[in-house]
């Protein structure tokens, strides 16, 4: 079981993997998450499902390679094992036909949105997704995008491909535009999802946001994850991971992801040493 | 050996690491009889006729019997008594409360001290294990397909009972290792976790098949189990942790015992590096509760290097719900016994817990419990300096199991509406045992949940049910 059926580079450090989980594969709907690990000394890793083939029986996810786990998980080639996979967890995006939607996918979030832009359009929304990257090299699946999407905006931090600008830009030029926006998505780094709330908020559009705070068991048993939205105490992994970006209190997840660093620190650089004996266990 | 001369040897200590020792380590505490001690301790039961340590049991372990073979030399077949009636008996023998069941009622407790059957059972469960665990005959297939939800010890239990009768039983765990919070949290000091890996393995061997990694409420509901399986038994225990809401509740630093026993026990985060998981705690922990939940919280903040570790507890030392020798061993071992204290705000800086502050409690008239309930002294806050702060207040069923289980009747702490005779739920072909039916309880007296439920679910399945399904009658 959760075998790795196939592998592709996507950006210099993120990488895409099709694994075979075919009752996940069943169940998995836009929105929702998946817990890895991967090998059997390994963490709880939560990631939120970049595509899901029932017929095929696998599920994609994307991965951004920026601790130990995500290395380890980004040397994985096809034909290996996954130690465990669990899902489908967290609540799925609510799809209904809202008229037009804006998705906004920055960087790693690119992924996530990408089966909830194709659930949105098949609700038959119109459906505008902005999409954006620091530079054009971290920038992936445009043209992935653009098969879900009716209107598909491009953009980078550094300019060097398509056009020069966060985006959050051109979310406040629809929004100023004069058509009606019925709901926005945004997901990304907690830092840019709250941004894209402050942008959208004197607008009064509701919008949706998918929170990526430090998970063990992601069933609602241990409360680590635990967020605060409208200054109510949710756990991310059962009540969300979706929430309403207006209402988050977004120092708290900023601050909460935080918690580990120092330790994540350590496991990179014992992971990183190349002659690191705990480097060839691990694996 | 008559009578007076069984009743005048003394009770026998079990070995254990010293507290100096041992708070450096994660390895088990009580160390365990020799043969010797083992068969001197069995020489003083009185295999009284009407064996009241049977009926102490909540499974009804055959007690007199096994301890009998035991001092007769016949290892084989104490095993073969003791395990007839528990499928979990090294799990038992180690985290019992045994001073409230079989050894209370034990003819010697009430002269003296009790057979100390909770160390003879571990010592011939250990026995067996070092000796090579024989698989007991298991009856044919009888082509009905039991769910099993949670890995627990009610659902394990359960399992294993049907297993034995010739049902093919699936237990679906949401986790990754089976165990429930034999694995997730109890610590590795009191129940070593190869113990219960090994105990699983023998419920295996008796062709219990066990799927991990599935979570029920997400990836398959009670109805659709209904439509594969002929019968369905939860025993999802209780997984959500109860928090105080009060102010800095969410600052870092803050963690729901859960998830400091889940990092540590299941995630081997005492291993970090070694392991990935990585667990923060600090030189200065408090831990809110004093259940047996709060004691192990408390003495692994002191096995991961907390200088100064602090049971923060509302009422007095006469309330405490933990086992006593937990509280004894917390004590041996240096933690702090704060009683009628009571935190009303966390207080905290840059995003980290800094500090708590308490009010002083005094104790009032008892309360529908029975306890005496605390009542706060005015004008008597304090701060207290700490970087950590445990929050080990119970635990409620988690809700996750239930979604898309209409039918399924919930009480107002979230708990399972089901028949203790039975286990029967308001929903037919379901039944529920263990801590999701009573809340937080004891490993035991959930195995003893799924041991009732397991026979009531053979009784419908072979079409021998006490009458139609319970759907009015008022739960016991």
């Amino acid at each position: 079981m959760y075998q790795i059926i196939a592998k592709e580079t996507l950006t210099p450090v993120t990488k895409m993997f099709v694994i075979s989980a075919p009752e996940v594969a069943q169940k998995a709907q836009a929105g929702q998450f998946v817990v890895l690990r991967v090998h059997e000394k390994g963490e709880r890793v939560p990631l939120t499902i970049a595509d899901y083939d029932r017929d095929e029986g696998t599920i994609t996810i994307v991965v951004q390679e920026i601790g130990k786990s995500t290395r380890l998980l980004g040397q994985l080639e096809p034909g290996d094992r996954l130690a465990s996979f669990t899902g489908p967890l967290g609540r799925p995006t609510e799809i209904e036909n809202y008229g037009n939607v804006v998705l906004v996918g920055g960087g790693l979030g690119i992924a996530p949105i990408y089966p909830i832009c194709r659930s949105l359009r098949a609700a038959g929304n119109h459906v505008i997704a902005i999409i954006g990257a620091r530079s054009g090299d971290l920038l992936f699946w445009e043209e992935r995008m653009r098969s879900v999407t009716d209107e598909l905006i491009v953009v980078t931090d550094d300019g060097s491909y398509a056009r020069k600008a966060l985006v959050t830009v051109p979310l406040k030029e629809l929004l100023e535009s004069g058509q009606t926006i019925d709901r926005v998505w945004g997901i990304g780094p907690a830092i840019m999802m709250k941004f894209i709330a402050l942008t959208s908020q004197p607008f009064g559009v509701k919008t949706i946001v998918s929170l990526n705070s430090i998970m063990v068991d992601g069933t609602g048993m241990c409360g680590a994850c635990r967020v605060s939205v409208g200054g109510r105490t949710y756990f991310a992994c059962v009540d969300g991971p979706e929430f309403d970006g207006h209402l988050v209190d977004w120092d708290l997840l900023l601050s909460r992801q935080r918690m580990y660093r120092d330790d994540e620190a350590i496991a990179l650089e014992r992971f990183s040493q190349p002659e690191s004996q705990s480097n060839r266990e691990a694996r | 050996m008559a009578r007076s001369s069984r009743s005048s040897i003394a009770r026998h200590s079990m070995a254990e690491q010293e507290p100096s020792v041992r708070i450096t380590n994660f390895d088990e505490v009580a160390l365990g009889y020799d043969l010797t001690t083992a068969v001197e301790e069995a020489q003083r039961c009185l295999q009284c006729r009407h064996s009241p340590c049977v009926s102490g049991c909540p499974v009804g372990v055959r007690i007199p019997e096994f301890i009998k073979a035991l001092r007769e030399g016949d290892m084989w077949d104490a095993v073969a008594k003791l395990k007839d009636k528990n499928s979990l008996p090294a799990v038992c023998g180690r985290v019992c409360p045994q001073e409230t069941q079989c050894e209370e009622v034990c003819v010697l407790a009430k002269r003296g001290e009790p057979v100390a059957i909770g160390r003879l059972e571990r010592f011939v469960a250990d026995w067996e294990r070092e000796h090579g665990i024989r698989v007991p005959p298991v009856a044919s297939s009888m082509g009905k397909r039991v769910a099993v939800i949670g890995s627990g010890p009610a659902g394990l239990t359960a399992a294993g009972d049907l297993a034995k009768l010739g049902y093919d039983v699936e237990v679906l765990e949401a986790l990754h290792e089976p165990g429930g919070v034999l694995v997730y949290g109890i610590p590795e000091f009191r129940l070593p976790k190869e113990i219960v890996k090994i105990e699983i393995g023998y419920l295996e061997s008796l062709g219990v098949k066990i799927r991990t990694n599935v979570v029920i409420g997400r990836l398959y509901n009670v109805a659709e189990l209904l439509e594969s399986y002929d019968a369905v038994f939860m025993g999802t225990g209780a997984g959500l942790p109860m928090m105080m809401n009060i102010a800095g509740e969410n600052l870092n630093g803050v963690y729901s015992a859960n998830e400091l026993l889940t990092r540590v026990n299941l995630m081997k985060a005492y291993q970090f590096p070694e392991w990935d998981t990585p667990v923060r705690v600090g030189a200065r922990v408090a831990v809110v509760g004093a259940g047996n939940v709060a004691m192990d919280s408390a003495r692994s903040a002191l096995r991961l290097g907390a200088n100064e570790v602090h049971i923060v507890y509302r009422r007095s030392r006469e309330e405490v719900p933990a086992r006593a020798e937990e509280v004894h061993h917390a004590e041996q071992e240096g933690v702090i016994f704060d009683y009628l204290t009571n935190p009303v705000e966390i207080l905290g800086a840059e995003g980290w817990v800094t500090g708590m502050r308490c009010i002083r409690m005094s104790l009032g008239e008892p309360d529908a419990s029975g306890r005496r309930s605390p009542v706060p002294i005015e004008g008597s806050e304090f701060e207290m300096v700490v970087d950590t702060v445990v929050m080990a207040l119970g635990t409620q069923p988690n809700p996750l199991a239930f979604s898309q289980a209409p039918g399924l009747e919930r009480n107002r702490r979230g708990a399972v509406v089901a028949d203790s005779a039975t286990g029967r739920t308001r929903l037919e072909r379901v039944w529920a045992g263990g801590d999701i039916v009573t809340g937080s309880a004891t490993v035991i007296s959930a195995m003893g949940a799924g041991r009732v439920a397991a026979m009531d679910m053979h009784a419908y399945l072979m079409g021998q049910s006490r009458g139609p399904w319970l759907t009015a009658a008022e739960p016991a």
